[in-house]
């Protein structure tokens, strides 16, 4: 709408303006919010942060404790520098977590979406097809793919983001059925528009939301299972810096420097702890019901 | 929040003939005034259930509507009133039967069903449940004629006139979300959503329902008052009979999916026909304390619509029902001099029936 | 009751069906020809055409997979690479062992969900509320391979208490009874449980809740009355969903406990598993992972079974 041809009137503050009010209101969400923007400020500029080369290995400062002059939390097993590998270790790690989720949000909403909206046969397809997909544990699905597929990232990526297209495709499902009941839908319908321009203008809107808050508490979920694959040997291949397989090769260092070998972990724990605390509170700043 | 009144009705008149004069969506009158606007044969929905039963929602009825009346609906809750109207507005898809649009076949070659849609709307019970919470008002008003091609700027303009033609400031109120309005605020809008189209035939399907009593009354007059500006022509179908009959030229009467009767509203009213129809009205409160109801109108079982019982369908609460009752089904056939059609075999001229009249002679 | 029973069986064979035909795909969607896949590297070229015939490799995907099933359900789950023993059997040697330990986790976390959320949702909104709120989410959020390696740092490398792996104090992996063999289940078992804890503690929260803001209690609570009697109301109607979303936890446990055996080297089905991915074992992990997801299956319909032999409503829907 152009102001030039049409009067202004009084506007009232949207949907999104309501839910950044509230969103304002969740402290806990908003500081694990910063927590989450300065790890992934720190994987982004991990060249600039890193006070040392993180592949740099030295036989001679292997397995040093916190507050070593040079290695600030220590050394790992090939004496390369703790805090560097860390800050580079959140690249893959974050990339691993989100990358799935975001993929599998949005081949999962328009699976669900469609079905949702158009019932029938294809809905008994595609909920059928889902449910096989429940019958796994996620952790177990993720697993199988990703032994069948082959170690490698790519492998882990497409197996985590087929592990997360089946919830999201039913969370979408669910939410459309119910948006399809309600009579602004039929009233789009009896002024003429088709299908696709009823999904577009009117079921979208009311579907995304609560689908994107389910997504967004599955990336938690995500990381840790990313860095559980590449624990096992499955994700990322040595020597690249990632926080599961960091802790895969400091397994046996737990005798010689525990702290340091816990701490990928701990890396891992924050991050995941982060995004769910974020996901809450955006899940009552929207007001979506869990 | 108050309501704002709505504009007087010559400035509506005024209103509509502007709106008229942009020629927006022209909806114009092809079949004449003597073919009905709308014409209905044989509609029937059932809903097949688990195991093989089936809701008989509605069960074949026939009826007009005349170009310019209100008919009124009316009947007890699942006896397929809401039914029809979807059927009406063809969001459901009948299994028989056919309508015809001033003299044209709904879905047909002249009248596709996107045409037909901005010939006829309407107007769902729950305000809140029929707009989008996530669009302004104006963008809910507006989707339509979006959707039939016109500009958003034009739509948007267009939108704001019909707010303000059903009594909202279009300066306070177009940039509003439906949940900042209250009811009979969120109904307003509903009615400009249903006039966006410039439609000829609006149905308004226990539209003013769940307002509160003073609120009604001011939708109810504003919904008489647009008539008479955009030419309309209305299916009111509502539970309320005292509303019905404020509001209707002609009323019809249903049962289980059925037409039991349907007349011009006060001959209706004041002598029905019918022994449903005559519960019906009986039922209704009244101020007069010397017409107090003091028997039960209706005795026996609540209709199910899932197994209707054979012949005439009121037959197990009827106080006159006979054998013939229970085996044949009486069909709607007209009574009197009023225009009046009954479904019922007491009406009927030379039935089986103790109380039917004698067969009519034909005179040569 | 009986057609309840039927109608969850009809429900359940398909996605059975399907869960099968997903585990028979795993073979073929690995890199390379399926036939390699399961023969050790260095087979002869009799042994190829053998197994070719075997599984028929040469016939259509279809008719594979009937073949492979009609094996699969007279327990024929093929032969290991790296062992050269049947599959089944090592994997049904190892299903008891995760059993074992997954039924110790699925109690230890039942009692201390229950304990949690019984607490926070009777206190709703107190810091007692926030705190065990706080470390249910804890338990949701934590990797728990990570707090493996920390129970074992704490326990094992710290304290002197546990030991840190294995199961049992002679390494054969024979079960024993006592002191010295369950010792070596306690911390894996207790990270087993941290996730079903925070998960049932917040089901747990959330009914208690619930029935804590009826009308009765708050008039109950009102007259001063807050007594045994609507303990005993609440922990009535809290039983039967806890017990569900406990049944449902058993089966993710199974599942998921691969992890947790690898940090642990606890001879379970996890722990065959990683060996089957460390070796490229998949006549293995194909087999293991069927076993697991149709024990997972399964325990989802006693679940459903169950709830509708004590609920009513869940059988009419």
């Amino acid at each position: 709408m152009s102001a030039a041809t049409l009067p202004p009137v009084a506007a009232s503050p949207g949907y999104w303006a309501g839910v950044l009010t509230r969103f304002s209101r969740e402290k806990l969400a908003i500081a694990a919010g910063i927590v989450i923007l300065l790890i992934i400020l720190a994987a982004i500029f991990a060249d600039v942060i890193a006070p040392a080369d993180p592949s740099k290995a030295s036989m001679l400062r292997r397995l040093k404790p916190l507050g070593t002059p040079g290695y600030p939390l220590g050394s790992d097993e090939l004496g390369r520098d703790m805090l560097s590998r860390l800050i580079f270790g959140a690249r893959l790690s974050l990339f691993m977590g989100l990358v799935p989720v975001f993929i599998a949000f949005v081949i999962g909403s328009l699976i669900g979406i469609s079905a949702g909206f158009f019932g029938g046969r294809f809905n008994t397809l595609v909920m059928r097809t889902v449910d096989i997909f429940y019958a796994f544990p996620s952790v177990l699905l993720a697993i199988a793919l990703s032994g069948a597929l082959g170690a490698g990232i790519t492998n882990s990526i497409l197996s985590l983001t087929i592990v997360f297209i089946p919830p999201i495709a039913r969370i979408a499902e669910s939410v459309t059925a119910q948006v399809r009941g309600m009579d602004y839908v039929d009233a789009a319908r009896a002024s003429g528009a088709g299908s696709w321009l009823i999904i577009r203008a009117q079921v979208v809107g009311n579907v995304i939301g609560p689908v994107f808050v389910y997504a967004t508490s599955l990336i938690s979920v995500a990381m840790i299972l990313a860095s559980g694959l590449s624990f096992l040997g499955l994700g990322v291949k040595p020597p690249t810096p990632e926080w599961g397989l960091m802790l895969n090769t400091l397994r046996t260092a737990i005798y010689v420097q525990p702290i340091v070998a816990v701490l990928p972990g701990a890396a891992i724990f924050i991050t995941s702890i982060a995004f769910n605390i974020l996901s809450d509170g955006l899940r009552s700043a929207m007001e979506v019901k869990s | 929040m108050h309501p704002a009144a709505h504009p007087h009705p010559d400035e509506l008149k005024a209103l509509a003939e502007k709106s008229r004069a942009v020629k927006l969506l022209p909806n114009a009158d092809r079949g004449g005034p003597a073919t009905p606007l709308l014409s209905v044969t044989g509609l029937t929905k059932h809903f097949p259930l688990a195991r093989g039963a089936v809701v008989r929602a509605v069960d074949g009825v026939d009826f007009t509507v005349k170009k310019g009346e209100t008919l009124g609906v009316v009947g007890e809750s699942g006896c397929g009133k809401s039914t029809t109207a979807r059927l009406i507005m063809q969001l459901l898809d009948q299994d028989a039967g056919e309508m015809l649009f001033d003299g044209e076949l709904v879905g047909g070659l002249e009248l596709p069903l996107k045409e037909y849609r901005r010939q006829a709307q309407m107007v769902f019970q729950d305000s809140y449940a029929s707009l989008n919470p996530r669009m302004t008002i104006e963008a809910s008003v507006a989707f339509g004629p979006q959707v039939h091609g016109l500009s958003k700027n034009n739509a948007i303009t267009r939108a704001r006139d019909l707010l303000a033609k059903v009594g909202l400031d279009p300066a306070r109120f177009a940039g509003r979300y439906p949940h900042e309005l209250s009811g009979g605020q969120r109904q307003r809008v509903n009615i400009a959503r249903a006039l966006a189209l410039s439609p000829r035939l609006l149905i308004l399907d226990e539209s003013v329902s769940a307002l509160d009593k003073s609120v009604e009354a001011q939708v109810l007059n504003l919904l008489l008052d647009l008539r008479e500006a955009f030419d309309l022509t209305y299916v009111f179908i509502s539970h309320d009979l005292n509303v019905v009959r404020f509001m209707s030229d002609r009323v019809m009467v249903m049962y289980l999916g059925e037409i039991v009767e349907i007349g011009p509203v006060e001959t209706l009213y004041a002598a029905p026909a019918h022994p449903y129809t005559r519960a019906l009205l009986a039922a209704m409160p009244s101020m007069d304390p010397d017409r107090r109801t003091e028997e039960a109108p209706l005795a026996g079982d609540p209709p199910n619509p899932i197994n209707p019982p054979p012949g005439c369908r009121f037959h197990p609460r009827c106080p006159f029902a006979e054998a013939l009752c229970c085996a044949v089904r009486p069909e709607l056939s007209p009574v009197g001099e009023d225009g009046r059609q009954v479904a019922c075999h007491i009406n009927t001229p030379g039935a089986r029936h103790s109380k039917a009249p004698p067969a009519l002679e034909i005179i040569p | 009751m009986f057609r309840y029973f039927l109608k969850r069986l009809a429900y359940v064979a398909p996605v059975a069906l399907g869960v099968s035909f997903f585990c028979f795909l795993l073979v073929h969607i690995a890199p390379g020809d399926p036939l390699t896949s399961v023969l050790p590297p260095d087979a002869s070229a009799a042994q190829q055409e053998e197994m070719r015939k075997i599984y028929g490799f040469d016939k259509p995907l279809p008719v594979q997979f009937l073949l492979w099933l009609w094996k699969a359900l007279q327990g024929d789950l093929g032969v290991s690479i790296a062992t050269g023993r049947p599959v089944a059997l090592e994997v049904g040697k190892a299903v008891g062992n995760t059993l074992i330990i997954a039924l110790l986790a699925m109690v230890i976390g039942f009692v201390l969900g229950c304990l949690f959320g019984f607490i926070s949702g009777y206190f709703k909104g107190s810091w007692l509320d926030r705190l065990s709120s706080g470390i249910a989410m804890l338990g949701v959020s934590v990797p728990h391979y990570w707090l493996g390696m920390v129970m074992v740092v704490v326990f094992s490398v710290q304290l002197g208490w546990l030991p840190p792996g294995g199961a049992g104090p002679d390494g054969s992996g024979a079960w024993k009874w006592n002191w010295e063999h369950v010792r070596y289940m306690i911390l894996p078992a207790l990270t087993m449980s941290v996730v079903p804890m925070g998960i049932i503690a917040r089901t747990v929260r959330a009914l208690v809740a619930d029935i804590m803001a009826q009308d009765f209690v708050t008039a109950l609570r009102a007259k001063g009355l807050l007594d045994r009697g609507v303990l005993t109301h609440v922990i009535r109607n809290a039983a039967p969903t806890a017990l569900a979303v406990m049944g449902l936890q058993l089966g993710y446990l199974l599942g998921g406990s691969i992890l947790i055996e690898t940090v642990f080297s606890w001879p379970g089905t996890g722990f065959l598993l990683g060996n089957a991915i460390f070796q490229r074992d998949l006549p293995l992990l194909q087999g293991a992972i069927l076993v697991l997801a149709m024990f997972f299956v399964g325990l989802n319909v006693l679940v459903d079974i169950v709830q509708g032999l004590i609920d009513p409503r869940v059988r009419r829907q």
